[in-house]
């Protein structure tokens, strides 16, 4: 894992005297309501519904068990007890006093954690593969490259007052578990012709209220272009991206119009006008950021110990747990887990202070002290020996994050919605909350297969319900909260927007028209083997919209 | 308002011209669609909208003793890039930002070679001149490397390592 030197300490640290200094010139009036927003939500504070929010940055998922362990302590001190893990891999607490934020901030950056560019119109946490450094068709390990991005994009003099926000995901990976093609920049680690390692980039990708797939910016960049190119794309978007309507200022609204091609040959004319040498990092500094990515040294394990393969034989739990959240390690003798956040019934991606607590101690113990947030708001612990997975279950059951369902219908994407937030139309929570109790069975579940439901509570898209096989979108119809179903969206494994079934349904309506869905699947899916996502693809729309409307 | 630079309060010798308007003796900022009559004219500036696209601009150069960036608000932001540009593009003379820009900004503006700041009264009655000196030193490290001629986190970790 990355650590800080003397030069990231201070900088944090001066940055949380400078917050400090803000809120108290907000306080003294020398800064307006209109000048202190932004100030702080480029620090991460947002005020919702019911009190302020603030969202910490996880640089690209990755913390270390004394980070989870303050993030627990954080919860109980100056919150309620919990905090919720989004899908850009950071942590928000729902509950601050403004007075306490700056304390809180301290205790972040004494382990080397910030609430810098968490929101505001800047360049976000670079997100990246939950699987860094364990997956077996990883060419390079991304957070590399995401922590370049990350010191690069902090506090930028010239990107900091941008349009709109800014998003960049890179995965290292041949399977992109990153979802890179829906974030303003997409970077994809790769290897050319000559066997050179550099960049595929990807650009105008994006959710919220116009989707869209990003598009090829280019086939092929040199690493040590990769600053210099971010810069040049940038400034692209700095200079011509609209202003004169908040809903069309991202990116991919200007790639969208000027096209793919049109864009790129500005960004490349930026680009050759540049001094690159002025701008990229130093291969020796890429050199020193990339040791502290090195592969923790696991010690030799055997490939089946004998009590990890007596345990999967008696205890059907366990091997359930096994069989749907772990995964393949690059090292023999290891697996990487998914600790799941979605209990049945349960809030998505809420952990409480007591089980941030345990997946500290069983990654300190057990996972070569690190943790991964996942974009679906999950924990992985990625690199636990076979012969300690039965006792990490065990660990995790005790505190109730056993749950078997890393991608099936109970592991739900939802924003935290009309219960805490200030733009949402509809509630989001109560709704996952619904439908995951109604598919409760781990039988049934298990025979569903794979299938992706997400919950936005209004148009923003914060739930990534586009990029579900089931989306959920609730919107607010005459005062009524009305819920819009689309199918057929996906991320990453041919990314596609999903597409609309036709009128909302109501609240009380939702858990229904998602069984029926799911039902109509099963009865026309050709195998087992054949996914949702397959099915929906082979069959289209028209038998689901025959099975939700023709009753009506 | 107030014209301020790194040093603090500043006397503005300059006279913004509008379209129309006759020419007044000493230094003047032209619009930008009068910049032709900067040719020839000692001290002469003139004033970029940021919607403007300074990359045609190297030819005035030599008649421009100052370029004036416009910032209409302080959350527009074109004008950082605007400026950066305009250095890239060989601009050395006096560059000024102007609007309503705040002093938790400065920085930012100096790094992106910004030599001063006009301000309208609204934001000056609020933010004196002291306030943005003080903001000056806040945040006293960066990671980009910048223009001002101050050394960057990575230079700085190179000379502390030796490298």
């Amino acid at each position: 894992m990355y650590r800080y030197d003397e030069f990231d300490h201070r900088f944090v640290t001066e940055r949380v005297a400078e917050f400090r200094s803000q809120i108290d010139r907000r306080l003294a009036g020398a800064l307006t309501e209109e000048e202190f927003k932004p100030l702080r939500l480029m620090n991460g504070l947002y005020l919702q519904l019911h009190a302020y929010m603030l969202r910490v940055a996880i640089p690209y998922g990755t913390l270390s068990g004394l980070q989870m362990r303050m993030l627990a302590e954080i919860a109980q001190r100056w919150d309620r007890g919990y905090g919720h893990f989004t899908t850009r891999q950071n942590i928000q607490f729902n509950w601050p006093k403004l007075k306490d934020v700056p304390d809180m901030l301290d205790a972040l950056a004494s382990v080397e954690m910030h609430a810098i560019q968490t929101s505001g119109n800047c360049i976000r946490n670079t997100t990246s593969d939950p699987l860094a450094g364990v997956a077996v068709d990883e060419i390079e390990d991304p957070r590399v490259t995401a922590e370049v991005i990350r010191q690069w994009s902090s506090l930028h003099p010239e990107f900091t007052f941008l349009g709109r926000k800014f998003k960049i995901a890179v995965t290292g990976a041949e399977e992109d578990r990153a979802a890179i093609a829906v974030h303003d920049i997409g970077l994809q680690i790769v290897k050319n012709v000559a066997g050179e390692t550099g960049y595929r980039v990807l650009a105008g990708g994006g959710q919220g209220r116009t989707p869209m797939i990003a598009k090829e910016l280019r086939a092929f960049l040199p690493k040590a272009d990769l600053l210099p190119y971010l810069t040049a794309a940038l400034r692209v978007y700095n200079l011509h991206g609209r202003r004169d309507n908040k809903f069309k200022a991202r990116i991919k609204i200007l790639v969208h119009e000027l096209g793919i091609e049109e864009y790129a040959r500005q960004v490349e004319a930026e680009f050759a006008a540049m001094d690159k040498a002025a701008v990229a990092a130093p291969t020796d500094e890429v050199a020193r950021i990339a040791a502290y990515f090195a592969p923790p040294k696991l010690p030799d394990q055997p490939a089946e110990p004998e009590a990890y393969t007596r345990m999967l034989r008696t205890d059907p739990g366990f091997a359930a747990w096994v069989g749907q959240n772990t995964h393949a390690h690059r090292v023999s003798g290891y697996r990487a887990a998914t600790v799941s956040l979605k209990p049945v019934g349960g809030v998505p991606g809420d952990a409480t202070a007591e089980q941030m607590r345990v997946m500290a101690d069983l990654a300190e113990t057990h996972s070569a002290d690190e943790m991964r947030i996942t974009h679906e708001q999950n924990v992985v612990l990625p690199h636990i020996a076979l012969g300690d997975l039965y006792t990490v279950y065990r660990g995790l059951r005790a505190v109730g994050l056993d749950a078997p369902n890393r991608g099936l219908v109970t592991d739900i994407i939802a924003c935290p919605g009309l219960d805490y937030c200030a733009l949402a139309t509809a509630r989001s929570i109560p709704v996952a909350q619904a439908i995951s109790n109604r598919f409760a069975s781990t039988e049934r579940q298990a025979e569903i297969g794979p299938l992706s439901i997400k919950i936005s509570g209004c148009i923003n898209a914060c739930g990534h319900h586009h990029v579900a096989h089931i989306g959920i979108l609730g919107l607010d119809k005459a005062g009524v909260e009305s819920y819009q179903i689309t199918l057929g969206g996906e991320p990453a494994m041919g990314p596609a927007i999903g597409e609309r079934t036709g009128p909302g349904f109501s609240y009380d309506d939702v858990p229904g028209a998602v069984e029926t869905i799911v039902e109509t699947y099963l009865g026309l899916r050709e195998s087992p083997r054949e996914t949702f996502l397959q099915a929906f693809r082979r069959v289209g729309m028209e038998p689901f919209k025959e099975a939700l409307y023709a009753a009506a | 308002m107030l014209l301020l630079d790194h040093t603090g309060e500043i006397a503005n010798r300059w006279t913004e011209v509008a379209e129309e308007a006759a020419l007044p003796d000493g230094p003047v900022i032209l619009p930008l669609s009068r910049i032709a009559e900067a040719e020839g004219r000692p001290e002469t500036g003139v004033h970029l909208p940021n919607t403007a696209d300074p990359r045609p601009l190297p030819p005035h150069f030599p008649h421009l003793a100052l370029i004036s960036v416009a910032f209409p608000s302080f959350a527009d932001g074109r004008g950082f890039s605007i400026a950066r540009c305009l250095r890239e593009i060989g601009y050395t003379g006096r560059l000024r930002a102007s609007g309503p820009v705040i002093a938790d900004q400065f920085g930012y503006l100096l790094e992106c070679g910004f030599d001063e700041v006009w301000l309208p009264e609204s934001v000056a009655k609020r933010q004196p001149a002291a306030d943005w000196l003080d903001r000056l030193g806040a945040v006293s490290l960066s990671y980009q490397r910048g223009r001002e001629g101050r050394a960057s986190i990575l230079d700085r970790r190179r000379a502390a390592s030796g490298r």
